[in-house]
């Protein structure tokens, strides 16, 4: 049975995953000092917890936070003798929380995401300080989710933080010119943060939770930056890998896309990632992120491999090899052209890519050369390149896949 | 904010003070500069060949030819500025001609 406190610790969690975001933001906003505004923003929650079972739930849950957050960086602040200077700052703007601000609250979380994701950051504090500032995740999640100790990721934070303070990194949304590759240094970091989820196939929940903190993130970014189309395409790209999720492996094995159960695909998720890419689409201004998530459309809409439109997915990977230029690319339209054009068309721009050196290491060219001698019936060629992908293969899971595909040989 | 830009390359073009000078892009950067109104103090150093390392050792004085570190790049010159941020430090940091063979290193004042 749900009690009343239930309720509010419910509404509690949903202010959390809602709110924490925007009210760091315009904490860090008001007072320019990041553990100010985060400590703050957890007296808020705290005060939420103790008041609102007795008050009730405020009816604007994320004013009231906001408000009261204020505050208590006001109490932290006349307490602390250096912060005589800014708390004059604050004085003018803190409110008793039960009265509603007057003006709406502006959203500044589309300042403080390109802040984290600065590049004059290391590129895992970006990831760290993105999950810790805007999703609200702990020190002690971040290290779990990033497969790091808590002394390791606590030092990662206060050091990103500590740059952004000394070196003088801006609290903005950056100008016209700067954009485009800015915004290109966010979308990575919420590309990695879904994928570390993604890539968990049945493991720990605080890393696979990660892929809806992906998801949930780069919704808020296309709701702020509604006229750009890569946030876009990179949510479209998201939700349709998320459709297929459970699917990807049975008992720890990995499925391929060709042997994956397709009834079993998310249609409602399926319907939103087209629907999204469409709208980025219209915007006819293409990108690597929308290419992507067109090719993924093209799998995800189609009833089974052979009726998949191949010839379609090479020409979206010529483009994003022309847009987005890397071997991995190359490797993938390779695939497509096996599948579009035949075999042989196929193998031999993966012998061409083995030639050049360009992917040596990379486990999923052997793993590719190998299906494709099979599928001719070259089977000794197939089983060597089967060995030598497996030798070079990061994960357990992906051994024992192309341990499988060698034994059925 | 105060930076110190320091201008480093590996020395293998070493262009004369004259060449630097009718540099269109060395142009470029000081009118950048100027605009701005951002430089506090700026030179240019002379080669590595000509460096000296000081080193003090158990009260010992310890003089060395060369660089304090050998490595890739030598620092070739520096730029005090004020501007506003490090957005705007990087913008100014672009625009040097060393910028597109050898790099400019950002460092911010301790103040």
């Amino acid at each position: 049975m749900t009690t009343p406190d239930d309720q509010v610790r419910a509404a509690v969690d949903a202010a959390y995953r809602d709110e924490w975001g925007q009210v760091v933001a315009t904490l860090i906003g008001l007072t320019g000092d990041w553990d100010l505004a985060e400590d703050s923003a957890q007296d808020a929650f705290a005060a939420a917890l103790a008041t609102w079972p007795r008050d009730g739930v405020p009816r604007r849950p994320g004013a009231w936070l906001t408000t009261t957050a204020r505050n208590r960086a006001t109490d932290r602040l006349r307490r602390d003798a250096a912060g005589a200077a800014k708390l004059r700052q604050l004085a003018v703007l803190a409110r008793d929380p039960d009265e509603p601000p007057l003006e709406e609250i502006p959203d500044e979380r589309l300042r403080l995401i390109f802040t984290c994701c600065h590049p004059a950051l290391p590129f895992p504090a970006r990831v760290a300080l993105t999950l810790r500032t805007l999703a609200g995740l702990t020190t002690a999640e971040i290290a779990r989710a990033l497969l790091t100790t808590e002394p390791t990721m606590a030092k990662r934070l206060v050091r990103a933080k500590r740059k952004i303070k000394e070196a003088g990194i801006p609290y903005r949304v950056p100008p016209a010119e700067l954009l485009p590759q800015r915004l290109d240094a966010v979308l990575a970091v919420l590309y990695l943060i879904f994928n570390q989820g993604y890539d968990e196939a049945e493991g720990d929940d605080v890393r696979r939770a990660l892929a809806a903190e992906g998801i949930r993130l780069t919704r808020v970014l296309v709701r702020l930056l509604p006229s750009e189309p890569e946030p876009r395409g990179l949510l479209a790209l998201m939700l349709l890998h998320e459709a297929r999720r459970a699917t990807r492996t049975d008992d720890g094995v990995l499925v391929t896309l060709e042997e994956q159960d397709r009834s079993r695909w998310d249609r409602a998720l399926i319907a939103e990632g087209a629907a999204t890419l469409d709208a980025a689409l219209a915007m006819r201004r293409t990108g690597p992120y929308q290419l992507q998530a067109a090719i993924a459309a093209c799998h995800a809409t189609a009833p089974d491999v052979t009726s998949t439109d191949w010839p379609q997915i090479v020409t979206l990977y010529s483009e994003l090899a022309r847009v987005a230029p890397s071997p991995v690319v190359d490797l993938n339209r390779a695939v497509a052209v096996a599948m579009a054009d035949g075999v042989p068309a196929g193998l031999a721009l993966v012998d061409e890519l083995a030639a050049s050196g360009r992917l040596d290491g990379y486990h999923l060219l052997p793993a590719t050369r190998a299906d494709l001698l099979r599928r001719t019936g070259r089977v000794a060629e197939a089983a060597a390149a089967y060995e030598e992908a497996i030798e070079l293969a990061p994960t357990e899971t992906e051994r024992r896949y192309l341990a499988s595909r060698l034994r059925e040989l | 904010m105060k930076y110190v830009l320091l201008i480093c390359d590996d020395e293998t073009r070493s262009p004369t003070n004259e060449e630097l000078a009718a540099d269109p892009v060395h142009q470029a950067w000081e009118a950048d500069l100027e605009r701005r109104g951002a430089e506090i103090l700026g030179q240019r150093l002379r080669p590595v060949v000509d460096a000296t390392t000081v080193r003090v050792r158990d009260g010992e004085t310890l003089v060395s030819d060369g660089p304090y570190a050998e490595t890739k790049d030598f620092v070739g010159g520096f730029v005090i500025v004020e501007c506003a941020d490090l957005d705007e430090a990087i913008a100014i940091a672009a625009g040097h001609p060393y910028a597109r063979w050898g790099g400019v290193e950002i460092r911010p004042v301790w103040e």
